[in-house]
C-alpha cells in the first residue's frame, strides 16, 4: 500500500479543468434562486440523490462525478445521505407510481430553500417509458423542478456543467 | 432419469420456435417438471405468463439442453412450481400481478410488483379496476425475545436504486432479512407489446442501465432466432467486444465499491479511475460511454471508430499495468480481508438450487457461464476460462470479478486481433405469421434471458428475465447470522439489479 500511496504523491492528478456552466441551464435557473439562499448556502451545495424509477444508467454517471477525474467535491458539491442535509434533490427516472409517495416524502423532508434537478431524459417527461400504466411521467408532475439535465444518461461533464450553473446562479443572485 | 427432451416429446411441440424447443404440455407434465426442478435434476431459467398461458424455461445442466414448456390455463390457474421449488416463488407472484393467473398451492400469495398504485390490476391480462385502496404489506413475522426490526428504504443513504429491506435483528446479529421490491416497476413488458423492433430494442437496452449491452444483445439474438436471421461476422464480433467492455467496466467498478463498503476507499478511488478509462475508451470507440443503442436486431447500428481499436488497446495496456498492484493491495490488506473473508457465505447447494448466475453462482461452485455452457458465437472460437470458487463469501465474489477482469482483457485482445471485415447488419424483415425466439446472453451479473413472439414486424409478447431474480433471494439467505454492519458488503458483493427485476 505504501508503494501505491507514494506513487500517487508524484503522479499527475487525474482531475480535469472544470467546464464552463452552460447558458441554457443558467437561464433556466434565473428565477429559481434568491439572495437569502446565498447567505444560507455559502459556496457549497449538498445534494441528495433520489432514484424515482431510473434504469440505473443515470446513477452510474452520477457516481462517476465522484471519481478522480470529475471530483465534484472541489466545487463544494457534496452528495449527502439524508434529505435533511440537502439543498438540492437530484432526481432520476420516469417517476414510477410505486415511487411517487417516497419522492414526495423525500421532497418534504428537505429543508427550504431547496432546488430540484431532474437528471436524464426519463426525468423530463418519462422518456421512452412514457405511456406506461406504471409511471407518472416526468419529475415535474410530482414536485417542482428547477433544472433539467438532458441525456440518456447525461455524461458527467454535462451534469457538472448544470450543477456549476446552479452554484453560479446562487452566487450571482446573492452579490 | 428422464431427459428434458423426453418431456418436450410428451407435449405438443410448437413450430417456429428457436433455437431451443417449446412444447405445450398438460398439467401433469407441468407438475412433473416442477418435481424434477425441486429434486435438483434440472434448473429453472425463467417462468413467465401470457394472458392465458404460463411458460417455464428449463436447463438440463448435464447436457446443456434448454427447453420451454407451456401450460394453457383457461381457468386462470396453474399448479404452482414455487410450492415445490422456491426459486419460482417470486416469479409466480409476478405472473399473478401482471396477468391474474393464480399459482395453485403457492405458499405466498402476496403481490410482488403490484403495490396497488397502478390504478389497474392485471395490467397485461384482463385489466380490471384496482382495489379501492392499498392494503399494508404484510411482512413475514419474526418473534422472539429481544428481537427488533430495522426498516430501510426505499430511499437509501447512498446513490443507489430504491428497494425496501426489513431486518429483524437480535442485538447486532441479523436473524432475518426480508426484501420488498417493485419500486422501479416501469411496465416495460407492457410497453413492448405492439412495439416495432426499433422501439423494442431501445426499451430492452433500458431494462437495467449497467447491462444495456447484455439486454440489447439478448433481445436482438432472440429476434434473430425467431426470424432465423444470420448476422454478419463483423457484427457478431463487435457485439462480443461491446459485451466484454461492459463486463470490464462493471467489474472494475464493483471491486472498488465492495472495498468502499469496507471503508477502504483507496481501492475505490483507483478502481473508479480504471472504470472511467474504460467508459472513455468506449465513448471514443463507439460514441456512448455505456455503449447504449448499438446492438440492434440484425447486427449493430454503428461501427467501431477508426481510432477505436488503438484507443481500447491503450486502455487495456494501462489496466494491465495498474491492476496487479490493486489485486495485491486487496489481497494483502488485513483489515479488508477481515471484512470480506467468511462474510455473507452462500452455500453451493443453494447456488445450485436457485441456478444462481454470474459471480454469485461461480463464487459458490456453480460453473454455469452462458458464453461457455451455451457457447454462442463468437465465444465458441475464443479462448477463455470460467473461474469458479467454492467459498461463497464476499471475498470469493470479489476474486471471481478479479479473474473475470483478466479474462475480459484477454478476450478483448483476441477480438480486436481477429475482428473480421464486412457488413454491419442484415435487415430484420416483417414476416406475417407468428415466430418465436429466445436467447440467453451472459451479462456481467449473470445470464440474461429474453423470450419473445413476433408477428407482422411487431412484438406480440416479450419477456426479459434478469439474473437478479435468482440472486436477490440468496442475499436474504446469506445475511443471516451476519452483523447488520456487514449488510452493505454482502449487498454490494451481490450487486443485484433493482430495475432489472422490477422491470
Ligand atoms: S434517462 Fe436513460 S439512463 Fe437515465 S434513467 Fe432514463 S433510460 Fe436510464
Amino acid at each position: 500500500m505504501r508503494k501505491l500511496l507514494f506513487e500517487s504523491l508524484f503522479r499527475r492528478p487525474f482531475t480535469e479543468t472544470a467546464p464552463s456552466p452552460d447558458d441554457a441551464a443558467l437561464s433556466e435557473l434565473a428565477a429559481a434562486v434568491g439572495r437569502a439562499a446565498r447567505r444560507r448556502l455559502g459556496r457549497s451545495l449538498s445534494i441528495r440523490e433520489v432514484d424515482a424509477g431510473s434504469c440505473n444508467g443515470c446513477e452510474l454517471e452520477i457516481h462517476a462525478l465522484n471519481n478522480a477525474y470529475y471530483d465534484v467535491e472541489r466545487f463544494g458539491l457534496r452528495f449527502v445521505a439524508s434529505p435533511r442535509h440537502a439543498d438540492v434533490l437530484m432526481v432520476t427516472g420516469p417517476v414510477t407510481k410505486n415511487m411517487r409517495e417516497a419522492l414526495e416524502r423525500t421532497y418534504h423532508a428537505t429543508p427550504n430553500p431547496k432546488w430540484v434537478v431532474a437528471v436524464g431524459d426519463c426525468a423530463r417527461d418519462g422518456g421512452c417509458f412514457a405511456g406506461s400504466y406504471a409511471i407518472v411521467g416526468g419529475v415535474a408532475e410530482v414536485i417542482p423542478v428547477d433544472l433539467h439535465i438532458p441525456g440518456c444518461p447525461p455524461n458527467p461533464m454535462t451534469m457538472l456543467q448544470g450543477l456549476l450553473a446552479l452554484l453560479e446562479r446562487v452566487d450571482a443572485v446573492a452579490s | 432419469m428422464p431427459s428434458l427432451i423426453d418431456l418436450i416429446q410428451e407435449g405438443r411441440k410448437v413450430e417456429q420456435h428457436g433455437p431451443w424447443p417449446r412444447a405445450v404440455v398438460d398439467a401433469s407434465a407441468w407438475r412433473f417438471a416442477a418435481g424434477e426442478l425441486a429434486q435438483g435434476n434440472w434448473s429453472l431459467l425463467g417462468l413467465w405468463g401470457e394472458p392465458a398461458t404460463v411458460h417455464m424455461a428449463i436447463l438440463d445442466a448435464r447436457t446443456a439442453d434448454v427447453a420451454v414448456v407451456s401450460l394453457d390455463c383457461p381457468d386462470r390457474a396453474f399448479p404452482s412450481v414455487g410450492r415445490q421449488h422456491p426459486p419460482a416463488l417470486r416469479l409466480e407472484r409476478t405472473v399473478n400481478d401482471l396477468f391474474g393467473l393464480a399459482a395453485e398451492g403457492l405458499p405466498d400469495t402476496r403481490p410482488w410488483l403490484d403495490h396497488v398504485r397502478w390504478g389497474v390490476r392485471f395490467p397485461l391480462g384482463d385489466r380490471i379496476d384496482a382495489l379501492p385502496k392499498a392494503t399494508p404489506y404484510r411482512f413475514l413475522p419474526a418473534e422472539g425475545d429481544g428481537l427488533h426490526q430495522i426498516a430501510v428504504g426505499p430511499v437509501h443513504a447512498g446513490i443507489i436504486e430504491p428497494g425496501h429491506f426489513r431486518f429483524t435483528a437480535s442485538g447486532e446479529t441479523v436473524v432475518r432479512l426480508e426484501q420488498r421490491l417493485g419500486y422501479v416497476h416501469k411496465g416495460i413488458e407492457g410497453l413492448m407489446t405492439g412495439a416495432g423492433y426499433e422501439r423494442a430494442v431501445q426499451l430492452a437496452g433500458r431494462v437495467s442501465g449497467d447491462s444495456t449491452v447484455a439486454y440489447s444483445y439478448a433481445f436482438s439474438r432472440a429476434v434473430e432466432a425467431a426470424l432465423q436471421l444470420t448476422v454478419p461476422d463483423r457484427a457478431v464480433w463487435l457485439r462480443a467486444l461491446l459485451a466484454e467492455l461492459e463486463r470490464l467496466a462493471n467489474h472494475l467498478g464493483d471491486i472498488g465499491a465492495v472495498c468502499n463498503d469496507a471503508s477502504f476507499t483507496l481501492m475505490h478511488a483507483h478502481c473508479s479511475v480504471l472504470r472511467e478509462s474504460v467508459l472513455r475508451a468506449s465513448n471514443s470507440a463507439f460514441g456512448h460511454r455505456l455503449l447504449r443503442d448499438i446492438i440492434v436486431p440484425g447486427g449493430v447500428s454503428r461501427d467501431i471508430d477508426e481510432q477505436g481499436p488503438e484507443t481500447i488497446q491503450a486502455t487495456l495496456d494501462n489496466i494491465r499495468l495498474r491492476f496487479p498492484d490493486l489485486i495485491e493491495l486487496y489481497d494483502n490488506t488485513a483489515s479488508l480481508q477481515d471484512r470480506t473473508v467468511d462474510t455473507g457465505m452462500l452455500k453451493p447447494a443453494m447456488a445450485q438450487q436457485y441456478a444462481a448466475g454470474g459471480y454469485v453462482g461461480r463464487a459458490a461452485g456453480r460453473s454455469f457461464d452462458a458464453r461457455r455452457t451455451l457457447a454462442y458465437a463468437p465465444y465458441d472460437s475464443l479462448r477463455f476460462e470460467v473461474p469458479v470458487l467454492n467459498e461463497g463469501d464476499v471475498n470469493a465474489r470479489v476474486w471471481i470479478r478479479i479473474r473475470e477482469v483478466e479474462q475480459s482483457l484477454s478476450l478483448i485482445d483476441q477480438i480486436l486481433e481477429r475482428l473480421p471485415d464486412g457488413p454491419l447488419g442484415t435487415h430484420a424483415g416483417h414476416i406475417r405469421e407468428a415466430r418465436e425466439g429466445m436467447a440467453i446472453v451472459e451479462g456481467f451479473r449473470g445470464d440474461v434471458l429474453v423470450w419473445l413472439r413476433l408477428r407482422d414486424g411487431r412484438i406480440e409478447r416479450c419477456h426479459l428475465r434478469d439474473p437478479s431474480w435468482f440472486q436477490w433471494p440468496l442475499l436474504e439467505a446469506v445475511i443471516e447470522n451476519n452483523i447488520v454492519a456487514d449488510f452493505p458488503l454482502c449487498n454490494k458483493s451481490f450487486n443485484c439489479s433493482y430495475s432489472g427485476q422490477d422491470l
